[in-house]
């Protein structure tokens, strides 16, 4: 008796002798997978094709890693610099900056970064393109000092004898692969058949530094052997940051190694080096070097992510003591917002209001006319949003059909004919025309579906012809309305191509200046920071319709 | 190449063995991007034409996308799939396109070919080379057309009747951006020619010159699209707009609307190609190849029988015949033609490098006040 009650108290065992809900939990799971692995290649293939280039392209709204992949050194000195003072960045800041842009120029990254920086400072652009092509001069001083005291400084087998040789220094060369890598965006692994060594990179840590990155470059971008190339002029100016540093004749003195002899010659003649100073040589290039504003933009886009481009979708921006409005005469983004909103719910309205009859009647009529009725409807669907929209210009221009007719009626003077295109009239009255259907089609379906035993039932109850429309079957088509609504008032927020064409300058939206930051401007940082408030706004809008209409309530169809 | 023949083998038998295929054979294929309508046919008919008919197995594909070429360049870029061989463009793009690193940094001397009077391609195109990476082809102009049944017996001889509407009362049509009528505005003020774009750079002169185009705000159309005007101007919907040259030429010659020229202040603008970067070298030999042959100085003066765009080479213009159909001649068309070009500006494409955002913000603000 005890060992039976012992058998019926223990868990349950199933026949293989596993416990029964272990068994159970497995062979869910395995029915849980097979159903995931059969919605596998369509999950895969929505979430790669669409979700992920949404969230890449919502990135990009924040993402602004190009002033630090560029200007490395710069950005890091720049931050102690005083970006609400009155003086120019120092001497410190300006060395970074010339290694950083020779670098960049190089390898033709820095217009990249000058058409980023002006969008938010003018002028930088050209700056920039500029100071790229003439940064060869400002080291050839020194080249020509190095050369004329010995040939050999402008020969590159020699310089290749004294940067390699000895120990090697493994971080100058892997920390030149991570800054080229970082900047051209190719990875710069491989041999290049160089190594700089440890001694030198002690001695003369900046030409080290120098050298090595344009060792990198020139094996593995130009695909040259590094032995046999000449440096180019950043590595002299490197040299002669280096030999300017108090106390190096001494180093260089106590200094053995392969250039040795060389190095101590240029040593001797240290009071006749040119001096170095490159704040002044960029001055020279272009005084808006040391305008104030050009620097207060690179401090203030510094970090790998900002706030600014949201800053501007909200006609702010970001200055040196944060965020800030912009100038009146240049604010337009929150009025956009507002009017793509308010002109996107009168399309929506109008829809309603000229979509409802026309359901109803193909709802209602015998079927061969609702037949017609709804080619009628779908014909227009079918033709060329361009057609349609051109079509509506030469119906509502001032020399157009219904001004013509107007005319000859009497009613409007030749004169004054109605202005009823390039204007928020035309916008609404095209669009309205153009997303029609998407109202029509879904209160179709659900009207369809309301019995039409209801209204007279209504009817013999004793209600008159409104109530028993207002009271029974309004309510019974609500959902229609609702995914109308939904369909015609997403879609329009979206529009640019008909605003373009018949808004003129008070019918276009927000949409508009999307398009021009896409494909004009290439400011894509702030097409995305638009679109990715645009989306929110929708969503939020959606999540107000949830709460009050409720989405259970929308229909698409029976 | 291995990888991918064999990779194109394995799915021989999928749809995707298609586009592999085709990948194989790119090097006899060329695609090329222009602006379509008028302008591409001309192309077509004085570039890709005759070269076909040395080429006989080459396919030339047109892309019709110029107008949207630096963004979809990029996002080519960015994918990494270039499909596009040659891409015709205004100047100003082909700078951004080249600031952006999309576009080819040319050698005039070694990738274009000698004038045919032997001067030296960085020579013969002179001036126009504005960028590293720009092949010039045309100039175009962009100019004002009125209607010379609107404008009662004293048809405008400059640009300023835009801002008389007590002579000439009408809507005009302008384009929608600020280029080019930021600069009407300030010459029609008063600022001297040479001093416009000091004046446009300052906070100041930028208000002045939407001041000035606020005393005709109400009675602007402003265009997107280039075929705008052309057909504001047919409609009589305005009496006078600015449009591109040859967009005017064929209003007037080719469709005989009773439209007339005002070439006062016309803007010199630049169109060509750019290679974009990243071609493989089989295509790359095939483009630089073709860009050879279109830009040589018989080709660019054959355009001009199908268009009224001045060639780029300076040793092109005296090779510049009659209209292919019209059979009218094409020089007084011309907007370098001396009599058109008295009084011209040219388009500064360093300011607007700088300053197109700036200022397009600015004026984008004061449109929709």
């Amino acid at each position: 008796m005890s060992d039976a009650t012992q058998e019926q108290t223990g868990p349950m065992v199933a026949a293989d002798g596993t416990p029964l809900k272990k068994s159970l939990a497995r062979s869910l799971r395995m029915q849980k997978m097979r159903a995931l692995a059969l919605i596998a290649p369509l999950l895969i293939f929505v979430l790669l094709t669409f979700l992920a280039p949404i969230f890449d392209m919502l990135f990009r709204s924040v993402e602004n890693q190009i002033v630090s992949d560029t200007l490395p050194e710069t950005v890091v000195v720049l931050a102690d610099w005083d970006g609400s003072g009155t003086e120019a960045p120092g001497e410190d800041v300006f060395r970074a900056l010339y290694f950083d842009l020779f670098l960049a120029a190089e390898a033709k990254e820095h217009t990249k970064l000058g058409t980023r920086l002006n969008y938010e400072q003018v002028g930088i652009s050209s700056l920039f393109r500029t100071s790229g092509r003439r940064l060869d001069d400002v080291g050839e001083v020194w080249q020509d000092w190095l050369e004329d005291i010995d040939d050999q400084w402008g020969e590159g087998a020699f310089w290749f004898e004294m940067m390699s040789g000895g120990p090697a220094d493994g971080d100058v060369l892997s920390s030149a692969r991570t800054r080229l890598a970082t900047l051209t965006g190719d990875s710069m692994r491989g041999d290049i058949g160089f190594e700089p060594s440890e001694a030198i990179s002690t001695l003369l840590p900046r030409t080290a530094r120098e050298y090595t990155a344009w060792a990198v470059f020139t094996a593995i971008e130009d695909e040259d052997v590094v032995a046999e190339e000449d440096p180019w002029e950043a590595v002299y100016a490197a040299l002669a940051v280096d030999l300017a540093t108090p106390g190096k004749a001494d180093d260089i003195a106590a200094y053995s190694g392969p250039g040795a002899a060389q190095l101590q010659a240029v040593a001797a003649q240290l009071d006749s080096l040119p001096p170095v100073d490159i704040k002044g040589a960029f001055a020279d290039i272009d005084e808006d070097w040391l305008a104030i504003d050009n620097w207060a933009a690179i401090q203030v886009y510094s970090p790998k992510y900002t706030s600014g481009y949201f800053l501007n979708a909200v006609d702010m921006q970001l200055g040196p003591d944060g965020a800030e409005a912009r100038p009146e005469n240049q604010q337009i983004y929150l009025m956009l917002f507002r009017r793509t909103l308010v002109m996107s719910l009168a399309i929506t309205f109008s829809c309603i209001a000229l979509g409802y009859p026309v359901a109803w009647l193909l709802a209602n009529l015998p079927a061969r006319k609702a037949n017609l009725m709804m080619i009628l409807v779908l014909l227009p669907f079918w033709t060329s949003l361009l057609v349609r929209t051109s079509a509506w210009k030469v119906m509502l221009q001032q020399q157009g059909v219904i001004n013509d007719v107007l005319v000859w009626l009497g009613i409007v003077a030749d004169d004054a004919r109605l202005v009823m295109i390039n204007n928020q009239f035309g916008t609404i009255v095209a669009m309205t025309h153009i997303l029609l259907p998407f109202m029509i089609l879904p209160l179709y379906s659900v009207m369809q579906t309301i019995p039409p035993s209801y209204l007279r039932a209504a009817k013999s109850l004793g209600a008159t012809n409104w109530t028993a429309f207002w009271r029974v079957y309004f309510p019974q088509s609500v959902p229609g309305i609702g995914a109308g609504s939904i369909l015609v008032f997403i879609l329009a927020i979206g529009y640019y191509i008909t605003p373009e064409l018949v808004g003129g300058t008070t019918g276009t939206f927000i949409s508009n200046r999307i398009a021009y930051h896409i494909s004009s401007s290439l400011n894509w940082g702030l097409a995305a920071a638009l679109g990715t408030i645009l989306l929110g706004v929708v969503l939020l809008l959606y999540w107000v319709y949830d709460r009050i209409v409720g989405i259970d309530n929308v229909k698409l169809g029976g | 190449m291995k990888k991918l023949n064999a990779l194109a083998a394995l799915v021989a038998s999928t749809a995707l063995a298609a586009p592999m295929a085709m990948a194989q054979d790119m090097a006899d294929s060329l695609t090329l991007v222009s602006w379509g309508g008028a302008y591409q046919k001309s192309q077509k008919l004085a570039y890709a034409d005759p070269y076909l008919a040395d080429h006989p197995g080459l396919t030339v594909t047109w892309d019709e996308s110029s107008a949207e070429a630096v963004a979809k360049l990029r996002a080519m870029n960015e994918a990494g799939n270039i499909t596009w061989d040659l891409v015709d463009v205004v100047a100003a793009d082909a700078i951004r396109l080249c600031d952006e690193g999309l576009a080819m940094e040319i050698d005039p001397d070694d990738d274009l070919l000698p004038g045919d009077d032997g001067t030296s391609a960085e020579d013969d195109f002179g001036d126009l080379l504005v960028s590293d990476c720009f092949i010039p082809q045309i100039v175009y102009s962009t100019t004002f057309g009125y209607r010379t049944d609107m404008v009662g017996d004293t048809p405008p001889t400059e640009v300023c009747a835009v801002f008389d509407m007590d002579t000439y009362p009408g809507k005009r049509a302008l384009e929608k951006r600020p280029i080019n009528n930021m600069e009407w505005a300030l010459y029609c003020d008063g600022v001297a020619k040479d001093e416009i774009y000091d004046v446009l750079a300052t906070e100041e002169g930028q208000e002045q010159a939407l001041a000035k185009l606020d005393t005709i705000k109400d009675d602007v159309i402003w265009w997107s699209a280039g075929a705008d005007t052309p057909q504001l101007l047919a409609d009589g919907e305005v009496v006078m707009g600015s449009t591109y040259n040859g967009r005017l030429f064929s209003v007037i010659e080719e469709q005989d609307q009773p439209v007339g020229m005002l070439w006062d202040m016309q803007v010199f603008d630049l169109d060509g190609w750019i290679i974009p970067t990243g071609l493989d070298d089989d295509h790359l030999a095939r483009v630089q190849d073709f860009v050879k042959f279109a830009t040589d100085t018989q080709r660019l003066a054959d355009q001009a029988k199908y268009i009224s765009y001045g060639p780029a080479r300076a040793s092109s213009a005296p090779l510049v015949g009659t209209h292919a159909e019209l059979g009218i001649e094409m020089a007084p068309h011309m907007p370098t033609d001396p009599e058109n070009s008295k009084n011209t500006l040219l388009y500064n494409y360093e300011f607007w490098a700088d300053y197109r955002d700036d200022i397009d913000a600015k004026f984008q603000s004061w449109l929709a006040k």
